[in-house]
C-alpha cells in the first residue's frame, strides 16, 4: 500500500495542539511530528497554515439507498461526506423501504464498503418505521449496527420506547430518537410562532420537541438505557439533556448546522428549501445552540443531510418534503459558530468527530462491517481516517457545486469560512487541495 | 412598504400601504359605474391574457376574477386545475410553467397552500401574479372590496364621494370582527387593509381559533363579545370551517352559535347604524342567524357586488400598469 505525509499543519491532538507532519503507512498513523525521511513515492500534501485533526464522523446522514436513488445514493453520499471532511458516514434507516432487517442493512453496508469512506448502518427501532413492533435489534446488533432509530418520526408510543429501550439495553446499542409530538406538532411545517402565524402556515410547536426529550429522559432512568437525542433545535431540550447526563442518566445529543446557523425568518418566503423537521426555530433557540456548542456541552454536531429531488422543492411549502444537505457545508458553519477565528479547534474536532464518534462506537474498528477506527488521538498506530481543514479561508457556497445528487441547500451564496483541503479515508487520499481525488 | 400596485404582483395586504390600498378602492370607483351600464364593457386590457387558476374550488371567487377581467376586455384562460395536473403529481412550477408557455400577462390564482401565489410568482417574475386568496395566508382582494364597501355605505350615510373621502371614514372607525380569525385568510387581509385605512379593529373568538401570536397584532381581543356589540361600528363575521366545529377546535358548532354566534338576540344589541359584513359563503345559523343576514344592515350581497370592480380595478393597476387616467 501507498504512503502519504500531511506536512507541516497543526495538528489537533485531543487536548495538544502542535505544529508538525503526520505520515500514513499502510493505512495507519506512522509518524506524528518530525517525521523525518519517508520512503519514496510518498504523497505529499502541504498542510501548512492548516489543522490536521481526525476524519469528521456524521452520525446522522439521509442516504436515500434503497429507494430515493434520484436524490442520493450511498456512493454519491460518501463523495460529498469526503467533500466535506468526513471520512465515516451514518446512514440513517429512513428509506424505502426502511432498514429494519438484517438484508437491508447488509445491503447498505455492502454499497458502503465499495466508497472511499467508511459507512456505518443505523436500524429502525420498529418494524417499517411505523411505531407499533419492535424490528429484529439483535439480529441486527450482531451485524454490528450501533444505533437505533425510527428517526423522520420519533417513537410516539411510551410504553413501545419503554420496551425498545429494556430491550435495546443488554444489547449495548443506543437508541437514537427524533423528538417531536407528532399530535403537538399537528402536521405543521414551520415553527409555531408569530411567524407562521402572519404567514399563515400550521407551527410546530417547541414543546411537541420538549415534550418528548422530557419523557426519554425518564425513560432511561426507568430502564437504565441509553438515548441519543437527534437534533435538538431549542433551548431548553438542550438544558434538559444536559442537566440529565449532568445526572450521570445515558443520554447523548446532537444539533444540527441549519439548527444553530439558520432562524425562522428563513420561511418567510415560503421556500421549502428552509423547510426542515424539527423547524428552524428563533433567534433566542439559535443563539443557545451556539453557546453550548462553544461552552463544550453538546456531545455532536450532526448534518441530518437530507437530500431531496428537485421537483419535490417545487411544491407548495406545506406539501414540501421536510429536510436540507448539509455535509458539504457542516465543517465552515461549525467554525462559524464557535467563533470564526476564536474558534477552538479541540471543540471543532470534539463536535465533529471525535464525539460522534464515540456515540456510534466507531472509535474501535468493527471487522464484522470491515470499519476503521475514527475520532482518534493523532497518535502513531491509529487507522488513518483525517482531514486537513483550513480555518481562514473564504469561500461562497454554491448549490451547483455540490457534489450530492441533490440540491437542496439553503446555503446557496453564503460567504463561508475555513474549508476542508484534504480528506484521508482508510488511509487514501479522498480529497485533496479542496477536491476530490 | 408598497406604495402603488401598478405593474406589480398583488400577493398580500400587507406592508401594503394606505394610499396604494386608497388607489385600488378609488380605480374601483370608477368600473363601479361601469357596471351600471347596459354594455358593461371596457377596453382597458384589450389583447391581454388572464390565467384564472384555482387549484383549490371556488366559484365564487372564480366568477367574480372573470367578470371582471371580461369586463375588462381581457382575455381569459381558465383551468380547472384542481381536478387536472396536481392529481398526477405535477408540481407547482412545471404547472406554472406549462400556463406560462401559452402567453399570458397575469394568473388569478387560488390555492390550499399558504404562500403558493408567492411561490409562483418566482417562477413567473414577468407574468403579474393576484392571489385569489391561499391556504390561511392571505386573501388581498376580499379585504380590499371589504373595505371598499364599508367606505361606500358610511360615504352614502353621509352624503359624500368614497373618492372624495379618500380614508378619512375609517379614522377611528371601530371594527369588530368575530369567529375562525386562526384559520381564516380573509381574517388576515382585513385587519391589514381597515387597520392600515385607520380603523380601530377588535376581535372576538373561541380561545382555541384565536392566533397563537394575536397579541402581536394590531388589534385588541374583547373580553365581552355582547359589550363589544354595542361598541361596533361595523361587524366582520368569518366563516366557520364545519370541520373545525367537530370537537377539536370547538365542541360543536352548536355551542359556537351560542357563544360566537349572531343570533337574533345579539343582533338587537347593535347599534342601528351597524353595519353587517360576511365574506361568504356563509353558514346560516352557525355564525349568523338566517333572519340577521336578511336585515337591511347586512351588506353580504353588496361585498359579493363590489368584488367586480375591485377586482377589475386590481387587474387594471397590476397590468395595464401605467400612470394615465382610467380610460373608461
Amino acid at each position: 500500500m501507498s504512503s502519504i505525509v500531511l506536512r507541516q499543519g497543526l495538528v489537533i491532538g485531543e487536548s495538544t495542539s502542535d505544529v508538525g507532519d503526520v505520515l500514513v503507512v499502510d493505512g495507519l498513523i506512522a509518524g506524528v511530528g518530525d517525521v523525518g525521511d519517508v520512503p519514496r513515492g510518498t504523497s505529499e500534501i502541504d498542510a501548512t497554515g492548516c489543522w490536521i485533526g481526525p476524519g469528521l464522523v456524521d452520525l446522522h446522514t439521509h442516504l436515500r439507498e434503497p429507494g430515493r436513488e434520484e436524490a442520493e445514493t450511498v456512493e454519491s453520499g460518501a463523495l460529498a461526506g469526503a467533500m466535506g471532511g468526513f471520512t465515516a458516514l451514518m446512514a440513517m434507516p429512513n428509506t424505502e423501504p426502511a432498514l429494519d432487517n438484517v438484508a437491508l442493512v447488509s445491503y447498505v453496508l455492502d454499497r458502503g464498503a465499495r466508497t472511499p469512506l467508511d459507512i456505518a448502518v443505523a436500524g429502525a427501532i420498529t418494524q417499517g418505521r411505523r411505531g407499533e413492533m419492535l424490528a429484529p435489534l439483535a439480529e441486527m446488533a450482531e451485524l454490528g449496527v450501533r444505533i437505533f432509530t425510527d428517526d423522520g418520526i420519533g417513537v410516539q408510543n411510551p410504553s413501545l420506547m419503554r420496551r425498545a429501550l429494556e430491550y435495546a439495553k443488554p444489547l449495548g446499542v443506543r437508541l437514537a430518537q427524533h423528538c417531536e409530538d407528532e399530535q403537538l406538532a399537528s402536521g405543521g411545517s414551520m415553527n409555531e410562532g408569530s411567524v407562521s402565524s402572519r404567514l399563515g402556515l400550521i407551527g410546530r410547536p417547541a414543546l411537541a420537541e420538549e415534550l418528548m426529550v422530557l419523557r426519554d429522559i425518564e425513560l432511561v432512568r426507568l430502564t437504565g438505557g441509553a438515548v441519543h437525542f437527534l437534533h435538538l433545535s431549542t433551548k431548553r431540550s438542550l438544558d434538559f439533556v444536559i442537566a440529565a447526563r449532568d445526572e450521570g442518566l445515558l443520554v447523548t445529543c446532537e444539533v444540527a448546522p441549519h439548527h444553530f446557523t439558520l432562524d425562522e425568518t428563513a420561511c418567510d418566503q415560503f421556500d421549502p428549501l428552509f423547510k426542515v423537521h424539527p423547524p428552524l426555530r428563533p433567534l433566542s433557540d439559535v443563539e443557545a445552540l451556539r453557546g453550548a456548542m462553544r461552552a463544550g456541552s453538546v456531545d455532536a454536531v450532526a448534518t441530518d443531510h437530507a437530500p431531496h429531488a428537485p421537483e419535490l422543492k417545487d411544491l407548495p411549502f406545506d406539501e414540501a418534503p421536510a429536510g436540507m444537505l448539509g455535509l458539504e457545508h457542516v465543517a465552515s458553519l461549525t467554525l462559524e459558530a464557535l467563533g470564526s477565528a476564536e474558534a477552538s479547534p479541540f471543540e471543532f474536532f470534539s463536535l465533529l468527530s471525535r464525539g460522534p464518534a464515540r456515540i456510534a462506537q466507531l472509535r474501535q474498528s468493527d471487522w464484522r462491517v470491515r470499519l476503521s477506527a475514527h475520532g482518534g488521538a493523532l497518535r502513531v498506530g491509529e487507522d488513518a481516517n483525517l482531514m486537513v481543514f483550513d480555518p481562514e479561508v473564504r469561500w461562497t457556497a454554491r448549490s451547483a457545486e455540490l457534489h450530492s445528487r441533490a440540491t437542496n441547500t439553503p446555503y446557496d451564496g453564503r460567504e463561508l469560512v475555513g474549508k476542508v483541503r484534504a480528506t484521508i479515508a482508510k488511509g487514501r487520499i479522498v480529497v485533496n487541495e479542496g477536491v476530490l481525488a | 412598504m408598497i406604495r402603488t400596485i401598478r405593474g406589480k404582483n398583488l400577493l398580500s395586504l400587507e406592508n401594503v400601504s394606505r394610499e396604494a390600498i386608497v388607489e385600488v378602492l378609488d380605480t374601483a370607483e370608477s368600473f363601479v359605474e361601469v357596471n351600471r351600464r347596459s354594455i358593461k364593457k371596457v377596453p382597458a386590457l384589450k389583447g391581454r391574457v388572464v390565467a384564472s387558476l384555482f387549484f383549490e374550488e371556488s366559484t365564487r371567487t372564480r366568477l367574480s376574477f372573470e367578470t371582471a377581467a371580461k369586463r375588462l376586455s381581457a382575455d381569459v384562460l381558465s383551468l380547472a386545475v384542481a381536478s387536472s395536473s396536481v392529481k398526477k403529481g405535477e408540481s407547482l412550477r412545471d404547472t406554472i410553467a406549462t400556463i406560462d408557455a401559452l402567453g399570458i400577462d397575469a394568473v388569478v390564482m387560488r390555492h390550499q397552500s399558504s404562500g403558493a401565489a408567492l411561490q409562483v410568482s418566482r417562477y413567473v417574475p414577468h407574468v403579474h401574479v393576484i392571489n385569489a386568496g391561499d391556504g390561511l395566508h392571505q386573501h388581498p382582494t376580499q379585504g380590499l372590496l371589504d373595505a371598499f364597501t364599508v367606505r361606500q355605505v358610511l360615504a352614502e350615510r353621509n352624503g359624500t364621494s368614497g373618492v372624495e373621502s379618500g380614508s378619512e371614514l375609517f379614522q377611528g372607525l371601530r371594527i369588530l370582527i368575530v369567529g375562525d380569525i386562526r384559520h381564516s385568510r380573509v381574517a388576515r387581509s382585513d385587519v391589514a387593509a381597515y387597520v392600515t385605512l385607520g380603523a380601530e379593529v377588535r376581535v372576538a373568538a373561541p380561545g382555541t381559533l384565536l392566533p397563537v401570536d394575536i397579541a402581536h397584532w394590531p388589534v385588541t381581543i374583547v373580553d365581552d363579545f355582547e359589550e363589544a356589540l354595542e361598541w361596533a361600528d361595523v361587524v366582520g363575521l368569518l366563516r366557520l370551517q364545519r370541520e373545525r366545529g367537530s370537537g377539536s377546535f370547538v365542541p360543536s358548532l352548536g355551542e359556537f352559535t351560542r357563544t360566537f354566534g349572531l343570533t337574533v338576540e345579539r343582533a338587537r344589541r347593535l347599534r342601528p347604524s351597524a353595519v353587517i359584513m360576511h365574506p361568504g359563503p356563509m353558514n346560516r345559523g352557525v355564525e349568523i342567524d338566517s333572519r340577521v343576514a336578511d336585515l337591511p344592515s347586512a351588506v353580504i350581497e353588496r361585498q359579493v357586488a363590489n368584488g367586480v370592480p375591485i377586482r377589475m380595478a386590481v387587474l387594471y393597476l397590476t397590468v395595464a400598469g401605467s400612470k394615465e387616467e382610467v380610460v373608461l
